[in-house]
């Protein structure tokens, strides 16, 4: 009932070539679209600012707030509708019939909404470089960026299994994630003043060692030792990508 | 390419049941059944789409179960309902599936110039598909299914709603195909099209195989399903040709009548005694051996 993915007999540089292939196609077909900025901009800035009205937040804590938004929402933005869109639009049985797998199709979904997530991040960044806010931990930031935007990207990708064709039923579903994620994570209240029993649920959340990695790269202040939320981005990214294999192996026959 | 046992089952519905068949190296095979036979479920089993849940194929000696990306890499696919991405041209269409086959950058590119202009839409290969024709988007589907040079071509019901010209221009291009050696394996409504293009075909049927031959030797094990044509110089009421021995069935086609019959010899002594009795005159007669859809229809049948 599934579709194979037998890399075993297949050189896995080869694979990779070709889901590279698959992120261009994406790219072309569903990224260079208004979606992206909507999703991965003007929400973010929309969500804190209604959140800034009548308080006084310092502006690294803004910085560090709007990457991870930015980050988390585009990211997730365009991956889980695309296999309900090929889907619906016809184009799926003719990928999965080509000499990929569900892994390399699933990675090329990935690595579009990787290079997005990461490519808009800049805009808030810049942003705070503009008005005057300093990096302390360049590296650190940049390795945070990427697992995370990896990480979210892994976490569409599996959202996006759910075996319907129609785009808007995934979409709410991933909003049914999205949100409660982003509440949960530190990113309107830091971790240390949420309250005790709110702390272990959002260290279930991987949203929340983004938010921690970025406040340490701009603030200068962390709640999880960085190793950590490495691990932990790592971690939750592999766990994702594995799930979204084996649920799009088992769905798959379900959309053609 | 031959499937063995392939069987697939859908909740209490059996899709495809236990078949069997064979493709030989450079055959043109079609595959010919009514809608629900099981000819689209049979397609992407051997295609690696989805997978047996009894049985399997091999595609130039590769297991489809255990070596489905090698098996898919010797296959040019073109699935029923497939679609290319209308918001890409024509050219990134083929530049994508070449990719996805591991087509070198020069490869690709001269190989789909070639198959452009081959099929009449090299002028059109800067536009969005969105833009194509339906004939034109099969044509574009075709060209895709050949980026990779395949030695193995799979096609489900290319021609199906076409206009008379890209149906055309695809059935000479499969022509051109299996004079190359490339092994087809089509499926088809169209009988005049599988006589015309095949060497075998199968009839498939409720998920069973009710037949597998070349189509003249199903031809001539029908015997029954022989006909005679005729048209007189008025019309006749057809009850009063029930009377003729020999007869199995008659039917109207048109101003002509079909006589269906065991022994043509006989019924043509019959039908010129018919016309002197009733001073008609005969003014056409053919002989007619049954045609694949003929063989079609009594396979599928009732069952």
């Amino acid at each position: 009932m599934t579709v194979t993915w037998d890399l075993s007999n297949v050189r896995i540089s080869d694979q990779l070539k070709r889901a590279f292939a698959i992120c261009k196609k994406n790219i072309r077909v569903y990224y260079i679209k208004g979606p992206v900025i909507v999703f991965g901009i003007l929400i973010p800035l929309f969500l804190f600012g209604a959140f800034l009205i009548g308080r006084e937040i310092p502006p690294k804590f803004l910085v560090s707030s709007l990457m991870s938004m930015s980050v988390f929402f585009t990211a997730t933005a365009v991956a889980p509708a695309i296999m309900p869109w090929e889907g619906q639009a016809k184009t799926l049985e003719r990928l999965v019939s080509s000499p990929v797998s569900i892994a390399t199709i699933v990675l090329g979904d990935i690595f579009a909404s990787f290079l997005f997530g990461v490519l808009l991040s800049l805009v808030p960044f810049a942003l705070g470089l503009a008005i005057g806010v300093t990096v302390i931990d360049p590296a650190t930031l940049l390795t945070g960026v990427l697992l995370a935007s990896f990480c979210f990207s892994s976490l569409a990708a599996a959202l996006s299994t759910w075996p319907t064709n129609i785009p808007s039923n995934v979409m709410m579903l991933m909003t049914f994630v999205k949100f409660p994620l982003l509440f949960i994570s530190g990113i309107f209240v830091p971790i240390e003043k949420m309250p005790d029993w709110s702390r272990p649920v959002a260290s279930l959340s991987p949203l929340t060692y983004f938010v921690d990695l970025a406040r340490y790269s701009i603030e200068g202040i962390n709640h999880y030792p960085i190793s950590l939320s490495m691990v932990a981005l790592t971690a939750f990214s592999l766990l994702f990508f594995t799930l979204a294999v084996k649920l799009h192996e088992k769905n798959m026959p379900k959309r053609l | 390419m031959e499937a063995t046992d392939l069987t697939k089952r859908y909740g209490s519905i059996m899709a495809v049941d236990h078949i069997s068949f064979r493709v030989e190296h450079g055959e043109f095979f079609g595959f010919l059944g009514p809608n629900g036979a099981g000819k689209t479920t049979t397609i992407r089993m051997l295609t690696g789409v989805i997978k047996p849940d009894f049985g399997t194929a091999h595609i130039m000696g590769y297991d489809i179960r255990k070596e489905s990306l090698r098996a898919k890499q010797v296959l040019g696919i073109l699935p029923e309902m497939a679609n290319a991405y209308v918001d890409l041209t024509a050219w990134q269409n083929l530049m994508f599936q070449s990719e996805l086959y591991g087509v070198s950058k020069k490869a690709r590119e001269k190989r789909a110039v070639e198959l452009l202009r081959k099929l009449g839409l090299y002028d059109r290969k800067d536009q969005a598909v969105k833009g194509f024709s339906k004939g034109m988007k099969q044509r574009l589907l075709l060209c895709m299914a050949l980026v990779n040079d395949p030695r193995i071509l799979v096609l489900d019901e290319p021609t199906t709603g076409l206009d008379v010209q890209s149906a055309r221009l695809i059935r000479e291009m499969l022509q051109h195909l299996a004079r190359t050696g490339v092994t087809i394996f089509l499926t088809t409504h169209n009988m005049e099209e599988a006589s015309q293009l095949c060497d075998r075909v199968a009839i498939i049927n409720n998920g069973r195989i009710a037949a597998v031959d070349r189509p003249e030797k199903l031809r001539a094990a029908t015997k029954e399903l022989e006909s005679i044509e005729i048209a007189f110089d008025r019309p006749i009421e057809i009850g009063s040709l029930s009377g003729l021995s020999n007869v199995i069935d008659a039917k109207k086609m048109g101003d002509k009548i079909r006589l269906y019959t065991t022994d043509p010899d006989d019924l043509i002594h019959q039908i010129v005694g018919y016309a002197k009795a009733r001073e008609l005159k005969i003014v056409a007669l053919n002989v007619l051996a049954p045609s694949l859809e003929d063989i079609f229809i009594k396979l599928t049948e009732g069952k």
